[in-house]
């Protein structure tokens, strides 16, 4: 066997290190990219103008007022998980139980709004309903990472099944609130009197939403760069042996790092119950335990990088629901877009990490 | 130029990695009926060129020809075919499988598989080279020198005429490393070209018939083996000249610092890895621990230093300023230092425990640190200011204090690890294989550090593997047989040979015992 005298038509190597705005140029290139192509994508299946379901889904996330408070909302909402699950995940701790902890977290807030609505002011209940919402959740994150740090269990798979747990119990609480009675829901709760709701500040009902998750983005951030407990999640992420040498206790960081993973995702139940939907159902959660997830590692625990993530999916998200009732179609379109811009920034990444030589034409001699 | 005997010829080779460039305009030949030892320190770019001839890296520009002929090594599946093999440090074998299924691996070949054709090919290879290999043991049951058998024999099956070894003695006895030796000597005079590289010039000046010399990443020159000596291949190598000598000052106000009595260690599996092992280190000295590779050693540093669980024994530590006796039993790392004992370790596995590979030289130095002051936040200031401090005495080659330390060579990641360990003033130094893989001037630097701790009254507690280095350096050699002290030495007038027969002699009396 012969070889060939050619070298490899593309060779990838890898970069020493780029500039920020070259690794930013990049991106940027990819999600134009992603546009174009999805723009084919649409013009070939649906024969839609592409420019006309984009302004749509700009349409449904800043058409009208409302629309933008209710994007904004939305988005501090996922933000807000994704923080949550920023520290288990850089600690390596697959906590796929978010779904659970929010819901856990709805419960305690939802309790405290229905026993002590009548009989306390709004604040108090706030209060409450906050302190009671982290617990809850630092309770749920808590259990598996007990298991996993005495007895070594699988934590993907337990807090997975922790979620199921709390979808039931969410059930079984629906049952004994249920208002009106037959009616196999919550209802509004508190809808006379508002006790328990988030005030209105600035004449926005959402903004404390917002603000709440800001702080928690810059606290987060501060926590995992600067503290000595974030220093103590890094390094048992990145190696445990490393963490037993230097004398971490790795079994007390990880109960640690996952209730207050877990208490903050028990507060993202509390701002969806109190401060967004003002009920309970099993779908308070609806899947952003899972989405966070994408958040989290997307902007590699960067809780500033959450923002634009979250704004991102949020966006794909809201302009599905528009497209498909602007133009009588499925969401199913939204969905092929958002799945081919992902496609594209994932692999804006690589190439901020490696480039690609081609095979240079041999000079004639 | 056309040199009739080059099996392989490699003109003007670059290679880059990013902004370092690992090979710059090297042109070398490897003849048929020669072994070749490449040398250089590390990080000068002897495993990447080697690398490109078995396909794993592909040079930016530069020409290969084998047997005169210009080809492309787009793969390791190329350079098998174009008969070249390298044995890797770290060997590449599957434990459950045999020798015999290891050495067939990936091999595309048609019909039926019959292990039996397969078993007496591989015994023919064996006998035409003197090797020892039984095709149907399975891996797991090998010696660590076995199994570079079957990866020699596993090159050899599939054709290759190019034998590359990088580093392959690292990790042998002396008489392992004799056996070796000798096998290498039957496969040149078949006419094989062979390549290795070693940092050991005593092995060079051994076994080689030629030498090429590397210095970073360029090409310095060549010569026969015979036509030059040590100090001139270390001046090559180094661009300077360095004093081969180790130094061992004698030791001083000698005291009992660390008494370990009766230690018996057991894995998880209920396997005994130390039985009964006592000692003392001193203050002052350098002990040396001498042993094949797992026999324990790694069991008996971690005990020390509070990462391992022990059945039975006791270690005992005697402060220096009042005397007193400090039992560390069944205390982890922090409980000890919380003590106020201050005991340095440098383990085996500096990437996977010493040090993290992702984090920066400052986070390193923070590893031992952060948790001083009562603040919730770290101070970094120290740890970098630390940082700068060991870059600059240690002479660490870091394009900056914020390059993750994976990305150093391993030669700077253990000056990290050494110089972040000796920080702390320790009284107790313990290090583990300090100067595996690195090249001489990195190996004198770490030799340098432990005769200052020694000198400074720390008890040092050297594992090592080469036994030169450890006669040369330590005051007293404890010798490791299966997790048992097969004998207490002193390092001045001790024989090579004799410690060599220590490291193996309970191993055949078990043997021994358990064949009858």
């Amino acid at each position: 066997m012969i070889q060939s005298h050619k070298a490899p038509f593309v060779r990838i190597a890898k970069r020493d290190s780029i500039q920020a705005w070259h690794g930013w140029l990049i991106r940027l290139t990819g999600l134009v990219l992603s546009l174009i192509v999805s723009s084919l994508v649409i013009y070939a299946i649906v024969h839609l103008n592409p420019i006309k379901i984009y302004a749509a889904m700009f349409d449904g996330n800043f058409g009208t007022e409302r629309r933008t408070w209710v994007t904004l909302r939305d988005m501090v909402m996922l933000l807000c998980i994704g923080i949550g699950l920023a520290p288990a995940f850089k600690m390596k701790f697959w906590n796929i139980g978010a779904e659970g902890q929010i819901l856990v977290g709805g419960i305690a807030t939802a309790a405290v709004m229905i026993y002590f609505g009548k009989s306390m002011p709004t604040w108090m209940i706030l209060c409450m309903a906050l302190i009671a919402s982290c617990a809850a959740g630092a309770v749920w994150g808590g259990i598996p990472a007990v298991f996993k740090a005495r007895f070594g269990t699988n934590e993907t798979l337990f807090t997975l099944m922790m979620n199921y747990v709390a979808i039931q119990l969410t059930s079984y609480y629906v049952a004994i609130w249920e208002n009106p009675f037959g009616s196999n829901t919550v209802g509004i709760i508190n809808q006379m009197t508002k006790a328990g709701w988030f005030p209105t500040l600035l004449g926005q009902k959402y903004l404390l939403n917002i603000i709440i998750v800001m702080i928690l983005t810059v606290a987060m951030y501060i926590y995992l760069r600067y503290s000595k407990q974030g220093f103590e999640i890094s390094v048992v992420g990145e190696s445990e042996n490393t963490a037993k040498y230097i004398g971490i206790n790795v079994k007390k960081t990880i109960v640690r790092t996952l209730m207050i993973s877990g208490a903050i995702c028990g507060m993202a139940g509390f701002i969806a119950v109190a401060g967004a939907s003002h009920t309970i159902s099993t779908n308070t959660a609806g899947g952003k335990g899972f989405t966070a997830i994408i958040v989290a590692w997307l902007s590699k625990f960067n809780t500033f990088m959450m923002i634009f993530v979250a704004a991102l999916l949020v966006f794909m998200e809201k302009g599905a629901i528009q497209i498909a009732s602007q133009f009588n179609l499925n969401d199913f379109v939204s969905q092929m877009i958002m799945g081919i811009i992902l496609f594209f920034i994932l692999g804006s990444e690589f190439f901020t990490q490696y480039r690609l030589i081609f095979r240079k034409r041999k000079d004639v001699k | 130029m056309q040199n009739s005997k080059a099996a392989v010829s490699m003109c003007n080779i670059t290679k880059t990695f990013g902004s370092v460039t690992a090979n710059e305009n090297v042109s070398m030949d490897i003849n048929k009926q020669e072994i070749l030892a490449l040398l250089g320190e590390n990080g000068s770019g002897k495993t990447t060129l080697m690398n490109i001839l078995s396909g794993i890296y592909f040079p930016d520009s530069g020409r290969v020809l084998v047997d005169n002929k210009e080809v492309s090594i787009r793969s390791p599946r190329d350079a098998y075919d174009l008969g070249i093999g390298m044995i890797h440090q770290h060997f590449k074998l599957v434990d459950v499988l045999t020798a015999a299924e290891n050495i067939i691996l990936g091999m595309p070949e048609k019909g039926k598989l019959d292990l039996k054709i397969v078993g007496d090919k591989i015994r023919n290879i064996c006998d035409k080279y003197g090797f020892d290999v039984n095709p149907e043991q399975k891996i797991y049951d090998m010696s660590v020198s076995q199994k570079q058998t079957v990866e020699i024999v596993k090159v050899l099956y599939r054709g290759a005429n190019i034998l590359i070894l990088d580093e392959p003695t690292a990790v042998l006895t002396p008489q392992e490393t004799g056996k070796l030796f000798d096998v290498l000597r039957n496969m040149r005079n078949d006419g094989k070209a062979i390549v290795i590289i070693t940092h050991k010039l005593y092995e060079v000046e051994a076994i080689s018939d030629r030498v090429e010399v590397l210095r970073r990443g360029k090409y310095v020159g060549g010569m026969l083996t015979k036509d030059t000596n040590a100090a001139e291949m270390t001046n090559m190598m180094v661009g300077r000249a360095v004093s081969l000598n180790i130094d061992r000052p004698e030791p001083k106000d000698v005291k009992p610092r660390i008494k370990v009595k009766g230690l018996t260690v057991k894995d998880s599996e209920g396997v005994s890895k130390l039985s009964d092992v006592s000692f003392t280190a001193n203050s002052g000295e350098v002990l040396g621990i001498a042993g094949i590779s797992n026999s324990g050693q790694k069991e008996l540093l971690e005990s020390i230093a509070g990462l391992q669980h022990f059945e039975s024994g006791s270690i005992i530590y005697i402060d220096p300023k009042n005397g007193e006796e400090i039992s560390l039993i069944n205390k982890d790392s922090k409980e000890i230092s919380d003590l106020g004992v201050t005991l340095s370790f440098v383990p085996e596995d500096r990437l996977g425990m010493g040090l993290v590979g992702n984090m920066d030289v400052t986070n390193n130095m923070m590893l031992r640190s952060f948790r001083q002051g009562k603040s919730f936040f770290t101070d970094r200031k120290a740890p970098r200011n630390l940082a700068k401090h060991v870059v600059k005495e240690l002479e660490v080659n870091t394009p900056g204090l914020s390059t993750p330390v994976r990305r150093l060579s391993g030669g700077n990641v253990q000056k990290v690890l050494v110089g972040r360990e000796i920080s702390s003033a320790p009284t107790v130094l313990m290090t583990a294989y300090a100067v595996r893989g690195l090249d001489i001037n990195s190996s004198y630097t770490i030799y340098d550090l432990i005769n200052q701790q020694k000198e400074a009254g720390v008890a040092v507690i050297f594992v090592g593997e080469d036994l030169d280095v450890l006669i040369e350096l330590c005051d007293r050699i404890i010798v490791l047989c299966s997790g048992k002290v097969s004998g207490i030495v002193q390092g001045r007038g001790v024989d090579k040979g004799e410690i060599g027969m220590m490291m193996t002699k309970l191993k055949e009396e078990y043997e021994n015992d358990s064949i009858s």
